[in-house]
């Protein structure tokens, strides 16, 4: 799976910074370590297919759709989830 | 003999699972409508256990509902007691004969990784695979028999709100009544890699010696150990510091070898589950758009969202507070009716006095709270269950992060103007501890309904009524002001709070957002009934004995007959009382104040519920009440006008109203969420301090109006 996305093509790109409807494949999660147990335990790895599905009506926080489900997580965390998003 | 023992101890059944997976409506349709209701030893998480309905077998099946769990490495008070109960933890709750996965068909993959977790333990296990109503909606079609292989345990389909699927799952439970069969065999649904498994080997064996009798649940528990850096400070001497030491030595292996070992068995596991999900599902439509995803588009949109919420809270505030108020005063027009007809028809005495001002009205004070409670439960069940809860938190968390607070601390804050009582029990749903806390703390400075009798008196006493640019009354403006200022300081004192004595990390806003539902009216009343219930037994008795103490304390001790002054004499016991006495004591504290004694009367008398403050500064300047009952506003405020300083100067300045109600809104005046605060928060500690930093408050306050409403020369 991660082999067929093109290494060179796309830089990763924060999260946060994606507009609503984008995809993308999680490779890396910077947040510290010991803040990132609940993250991950949700289903956010690096590998993870993730769409970001809206910014709240103030900005934050965002909305994504993970394995099929639907998870919000603040700006600041989300800042710190790079994807390399599928063209 | 033997048999019949064996049918007297109860099968012990426990429901478990991700939370908004329908564990609460599947035990709600096997138990019927019987539950018991309390809490855990220590902690308030909500535990609910009950008898399995239509069995045919003798032995009873009790079934407990644990709190919903992402993981069994708990992260909130909730998801500790179902790690505790999960690993036989907890000496209240013995170990389950037999344990029930819920698990959301319509969101297999995240719902397995917890599973599996808890397949693992060893307890014998069955999955039970809920929603499939809404999976097949979304074009998914599972197979259960293949899941069932892949899992190695039974799999029962079910849709809990229609009952659908159920009568296999009752029949399974009567088999099981009567089976002696040996445990399952140990399983793992991890393939660790090498050097992590060689790890978790050796924490495995070294649980073994040491605690021999979870023996079988050993490897789970190695692994959970080794990757989760919290359990084993919230589990500080459930395992010995031999494991500790294990458990750190075998981390800074695994870091020196470049393994992370936070996130290896999460990775393993999710690998697994994925697998399994694809293998068992086949979809039957193209994945589209659902109806629930159609509706988040209306309900969190920029504008409409927005207006949505506020109409929705607008309509629970107005249900708390206008709706409420209906059954409230009937409530309290009986509670008064009796309490007159006590005094009327008994002869006249301590006895009498007891009886009617004491303790009917102390259950009286109990009583009328009810309806709010009430309102306030259903409400808050209907924004769970329907899943609009998370939404609110949603849309409302950009706000409450500016000073610190979650998205969840919104409402309890919102049900606070109400009455801070069922604001304080609305902070449950916040996991946070530290921010559960902060919400608790200062809930209680928004404007509650009590405070309104209150301004209202003050205003009318000492409020001109004039104009302001032609348009807003005098009177409107200085309520509004004081609503605005409960809020001002209780945004302001979480900054405070979250700054200095509850600093701690700020904890990541990481929340579900599930899918619609439709909730069930059954489900919703008995939530109702059940936590009003809960709110009546526990906080009822204790507010009944305080105020039966502040009874005494107006009452006693009795002046000597003077028949003469037959008129003054509620005015001079007054004086003469306890409480009459602490407020000549602490008039020196409220002179700075610009307050006499006699409004300190007030003050302490209405530490029972502030309302209480108006009909004592009835007692005290003797207003000629009207026989039906509660003095009137007007006639009260026309005596607090003429009243005059021993100097001829008025009392009732409107520098001195203005004061008061600064006061009021600061001060903590309401034993009853003294009392709930020690319930809710399970010490005395958090209470009493809540009572002194907000009376300090008050008191400081108010000192800086006063003073320097008189150094601007206002008076
Ligand atoms: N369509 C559908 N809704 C369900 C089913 N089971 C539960 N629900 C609804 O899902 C919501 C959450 O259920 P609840 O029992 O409170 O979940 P819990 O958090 O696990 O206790 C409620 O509104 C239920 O009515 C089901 O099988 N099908
Ligand atoms: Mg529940």
């Amino acid at each position: 799976m991660k082999s067929t996305v093109p290494e060179s093509v796309t830089p990763p790109r924060p999260l946060s910074s994606l507009t609503p409807g984008t995809r993308g494949v999680v490779v890396e999660i910077r947040i510290p370590a010991e803040h990132r147990s609940r993250l991950l335990e949700m289903g956010v790895l690096v590998g993870t297919p993730i769409e970001l599905v809206r910014f709240a009506p103030l900005g934050d926080p965002v909305e994504i759709k993970v394995r099929g489900y639907h998870l919000s997580l603040r700006k600041h965390e989300a800042d710190l989830v790079l994807l390399r998003v599928n063209s | 003999m033997a048999i019949a023992s064996k049918a007297a101890s109860p099968l012990r059944v426990v429901l478990t699972g991700n939370p908004n997976c329908g564990k609460t409506t599947l035990f709600n349709s096997l138990t019927g409508l019987r539950a018991r209701v309390g809490n855990y030893a220590g902690v308030t998480v909500e535990r609910k256990e009950g008898t399995i309905l239509g069995l045919t077998s003798q032995r009873p099946v009790r079934l407990l509902d644990l709190p919903g769990t992402y993981s069994l490495s708990p992260q909130s008070p909730d998801e500790q007691i179902a790690r505790d109960v999960l690993f036989v933890q907890l000496p209240e709750v013995p170990e389950p004969d037999l344990v029930l996965v819920v698990v959301d068909a319509s969101n297999l993959q995240r719902n397995l990784y917890y599973a599996t977790q808890v397949i693992e333990l060893g307890h014998p296990t069955w999955v039970v695979l809920n929603m499939v109503d809404v999976a097949r909606e979304n074009g998914l079609e599972l197979n259960v028999p293949s899941l069932s292989a892949a899992l190695g345990i039974p799999v029962f389909p079910i849709v809990a709100s229609t009952g659908e699927g159920l009568p296999a799952l009752r029949t399974a439970l009567d088999h099981e009544t009567h089976r002696a069969g040996p445990l399952p065999e140990p399983r793992s649904f991890t393939e660790l890699t090498e050097s992590f498994g060689k790890e978790a080997e050796s924490i495995e064996s070294l649980l073994e010696t040491e605690l021999p009798e979870r023996k079988r649940l050993a490897m789970a528990e190695a692994v959970l150990l080794l990757s989760d850096d919290r359990v084993l400070n919230t589990h500080a001497g459930k395992y010995p510091e031999t494991i500790a030491f294990a458990i750190a030595a075998a981390r800074n292996r695994l870091e020196a070898a470049g393994v992370d070992w936070r996130s290896a068995a999460i990775e393993a596991r999710y690998a697994r589950a994925a697998a399994i999900q694809m293998a068992v599902t086949t979809e039957t439509s193209p994945p589209g758009e659902t109806l629930s995803d159609r509706l988040d588009r209306v309900l969190t949109h920029r504008v409409w969202g927005l207006l949505i919420f506020v109409l929705i809270m607008g309509l629970m505030f107005q249900s708390l507070f206008t709706f409420a108020e209906l059954p409230k005063s009937w409530l309290e027009a009986g509670v008064n009716a009796l309490s007159s007809w006590v005094e009327s028809s008994l002869p006249p005495g301590d006895f009498t006095s007891l009886l009617s001002s004491g303790i009917i009205q102390g259950v009286g004070s109990v009583i009328t709270f009810l309806p709010q409670i009430c309102f306030l439960f259903l409400f808050l069940s209907v924004l769970e269950d329907t899943g609009y809860m998370a939404r609110a938190a949603f849309l409302m968390d950009r706000l409450m992060s500016r000073v610190g607070l979650h998205g969840k601390s919104f409402i309890p804050m919102l049900s606070s103007f109400a009455c801070a009582i069922p604001g304080l029990m609305a902070t449950r749903t916040i996991d946070s501890p530290k921010d559960r806390l902060v919400t608790m703390l200062i809930a209680p400075l928004m404007s509650c309904s009590a405070r309104l009798p209150v301004y209202t008196v003050l205003i009318a006493a000492c409020i001109p009524t004039r104009r302001l640019f032609g348009i807003f009354g005098l009177p409107g403006l200085t309520l509004l002001g004081m609503y605005l200022l409960g809020i001002a300081g209780a945004l302001g004192m979480a900054w405070v709070f979250k700054r200095t004595l509850l600093r701690g990390e700020p904890s990541p806003m990481i929340l579900e957002l599930p899918p619609y539902k439709r909730p069930s009216l059954l489900v919703l009343f008995r939530h109702m009934w059940e936590r009003s219930r809960l709110f009546l037994r526990r906080a009822g008795t204790v507010i009944l004995a305080i105020n039966i103490l502040l009874w005494f304390l107006v009452s006693y001790p009795k002046i000597s007959g003077s028949p003469a002054a037959e008129t003054d004499r509620p005015t001079d016991q007054m004086r003469q009382s306890f409480a009459g006495r602490a407020g000549r004591f602490i008039e020196p504290v409220l002179i700075p104040l610009g307050f006499d004694w006699k409004i300190g009367i007030g003050i302490i008398a209405s530490f029972a519920a502030r309302e209480v403050f108006v009909s004592t500064l009835s007692v005290v300047y003797n207003v000629e009440n009207e026989k039906a009952g509660s003095p009137s506003v007007a006639n009260l405020a026309n005596t607090l006008k003429a009243e005059k300083w021993p100097d001829g100067r008025p009392v009732y300045t409107p520098l001195t109203g203005i004061t008061l109600m600064v006061f009021y809104v600061f001060a903590l005046q309401c034993v009853s969420t003294v009392v709930v605060m020690r319930r809710e928060s399970n010490s005395w500690k958090w209470p009493l301090f809540q009572l002194a930093y907000m009376t300090g408050l008050a008191w400081v306050l108010a000192f800086l109006t006063y003073q320097l409403g008189r150094a601007c020369g206002w008076n």
